[in-house]
């Protein structure tokens, strides 16, 4: 069982090597005191639930659009996958530029075309958090928009055409048919995607940076800035620790939802 | 009367077929609403994707490492950063070359491993039946409680503990902790439309499990394997965090380690770290769309049971 094995000495030790990092209680009093933190855990909050959602559902309704059987929309899909195959180092610096103020991209695009004065988007926190979160929803769309045209290609197509006689076509079809079907893949992925954008570093690294002065954190970067920037390695695991107590209960949802069985992706 | 005849019948065809074209009227208008409802749609889609690389495209063709130009188009374009990349001509991308080998490296690594870990562990689970094997394939979803940056300070003290910080294989073994639950859970799904009748008839056969394995199991796996191995690799090439905290000498660095020290300096030339990325993102892409058709394939996973 070399998987055992793995999972032995990269997951099992580090996870009990974490847990014993953070096990002071002293720490989350310090953590909690810190103002710093409850503006992060508010940011996490809003950067997942917005994130994963608004990406979920326009992966849904995208996946419906691409199954069109027009050959520039065969075309757009290999385009729009781009974002996927990009690395996501350059793409997240590319966003960091693109907003930089009046002279990043996007605001030299307003003045061009339409004479506005954009903002200086990593003045203000609240612009800052949108923007990670687009430039998060921008690289990860691909991914689950191919997942939910694979869970709809799936569907037999008899159903969909015994539907059809009945005469549920178009928004009636997509409502009674075919999202019934899909809602199991849809929970057990939106409940992974949450899983994984809780942990993203990546994106607030490099798009925001955390600026302006670090209001625009989530656990991951302000985590990280205790261990490596503030040399407080144990406080970095306990800030990211106290995510865990809101992790277990989804990733129980999700094993039950996959026991429940014929969860196909 | 043949006349009155000729007269009534077409009167009566075209009232039988005026509703007709009536409805088909609204028809063909209601799909030339829709129609002009998906060219809008393709062309936000076209937008949304292309500002970003169009951005990274504008400022690798800048002739001086300005992102400050307020237009949005270089004033004189030129192709010298890409050749400055291929030539390793900067100061930052001495060792160029090596790097990107590196991470073709620990590219090639993750998959490897993350495909022969996971098909082994879902063999073992899925076909063999072995006791406990559904408590294995929790506890791999168990891994993502944690999520993998959380446990990056715990991994990098590890690692030193190990003696493997500077090495590629550090890495390749924290990517392919990350990628095997979800390989694992894409691997059973996509096993359960493999009769395991087939299996049967094997050993009945006289065929050993491993044999099973490597002559049945995996030929008939090959669509959810290059699935999962794409997603491996992409996940290696795109993945920072780990690659940053365990590898900092500039002989072990991997490219996007490299390119994330651009941002230490105040006046690093940004076209030359946009011509990296382009030059970085060609292999995945490439590999992407020699995949592409498979790849589909591999994630429809058997089909939902209506």
């Amino acid at each position: 069982m070399p998987y055992a094995a793995v999972f032995a000495a990269f997951v099992v030790f580090p996870v009990g090597y974490g847990l014993w990092m953070a096990r002071d209680p002293a720490l989350y009093g310090e953590l909690v005191a810190e103002p710093r933190y409850a503006r992060t855990a508010i940011n996490t909050l809003l950067y997942v639930g917005f994130g994963v959602n608004v990406m979920m559902f326009s992966a849904l309704l995208l996946s419906g659009f691409f199954l069109r059987r027009q050959w520039w929309v065969r075309v757009l899909l290999a385009i729009f996958l781009l974002c996927w195959a990009l690395p996501a180092v350059p793409a997240f610096i590319s966003f960091h530029w693109m907003l930089i103020g009046e002279q990043g991209l996007v605001d030299s695009l307003l003045r061009e075309l339409f004479g506005l004065q954009g903002p200086i988007w990593f003045n203000n926190s609240w612009l800052a958090l949108g923007s990670n979160t687009i430039a998060y929803i921008w690289k990860w769309l691909p991914f689950w928009t191919l997942v939910f045209i694979a869970g709809r290609l799936a569907i037999p197509q008899e159903i969909c055409e015994a539907a059809a006689i009945d005469g549920a076509v178009g928004v009636r079809l997509f409502l009674h048919v075919v999202f019934p079907l899909l809602a199991n893949i849809y929970v057990v992925c939106t409940l992974l995607a949450t899983l994984w954008t809780v942990g993203d570093y990546t994106t607030v690294l490099l798009v925001s940076m955390g600026a302006p002065a670090r209001t625009s954190d989530v656990l991951a970067t302000l985590g990280m800035h205790y261990a490596f920037d503030a040399a407080q390695p144990e406080l970095g695991v306990a800030a990211v620790m106290s995510a865990v107590p809101v992790l277990v209960p989804l990733a129980l949802i999700l094993m039950r939802r996959l026991h429940l069985g014929e969860v196909q992706l | 009367m043949t006349v009155a005849v000729n007269d009534a019948g077409p009167t009566l065809a075209t009232a039988a077929v005026r509703a007709p074209t009536e409805r088909g009227r609204r028809a063909r208008r209601l799909r030339r609403w829709k129609e002009t409802g998906a060219l809008g749609i393709a062309v936000l889609v076209l937008i949304w994707t292309l500002v970003p690389v169009y951005n990274i495209f504008m400022v690798s063709l800048e002739s001086k490492g300005d992102v400050f130009t307020e237009t949005i188009w270089p004033a004189r374009p030129s192709l010298d950063s890409f050749w400055i990349v291929i030539t390793q001509g900067y100061w930052y991308l001495e060792e160029f070359w090596h790097q990107f080998a590196n991470s073709f490296y620990i590219g090639v690594g993750t998959v490897f491993f993350t495909l022969v870990i996971g098909s082994l562990a879902s063999f073992a689970i899925g076909r063999m039946r072995v006791r406990y094997g559904w408590l294995l394939s929790n506890m791999a979803l168990l891994t993502y409680v944690i999520p993998a940056s959380f446990l990056a300070i715990p991994f990098y003290r590890i690692m030193q503990i190990y003696g493997l910080t500077n090495n590629l294989w550090s890495v390749i073994a924290a990517e392919v902790t990350f990628a095997t639950p979800y390989a694992i859970f894409i691997f059973q799904q996509y096993g359960v439309s493999i009769p395991i009748e087939l299996d049967e008839a094997a050993r009945i056969d006289g065929a050993s499990p491993f044999q099973v394995y490597w002559k049945i199991y995996l030929p008939l796996m090959a669509p959810a394997l290059v699935a999962v191995g794409t997603y491996a690799l992409l996940l290696a090439w795109n993945e920072y965090l780990y690659q940053f905290l365990l590898l900092s000498s500039k002989h072990s660095m991997s490219v996007p380690v490299a390119l994330a020290q651009f941002l230490n300096s105040d006046e690093a030339p940004w076209n030359y770290m946009m011509a990296t990325a382009i030059v970085y993102a060609i292999p995945p892409v490439a590999i992407y769309y020699v995949f592409r058709r498979r790849m589909s394939a591999g994630l429809t996973m058997g089909g939902v049971k209506g």
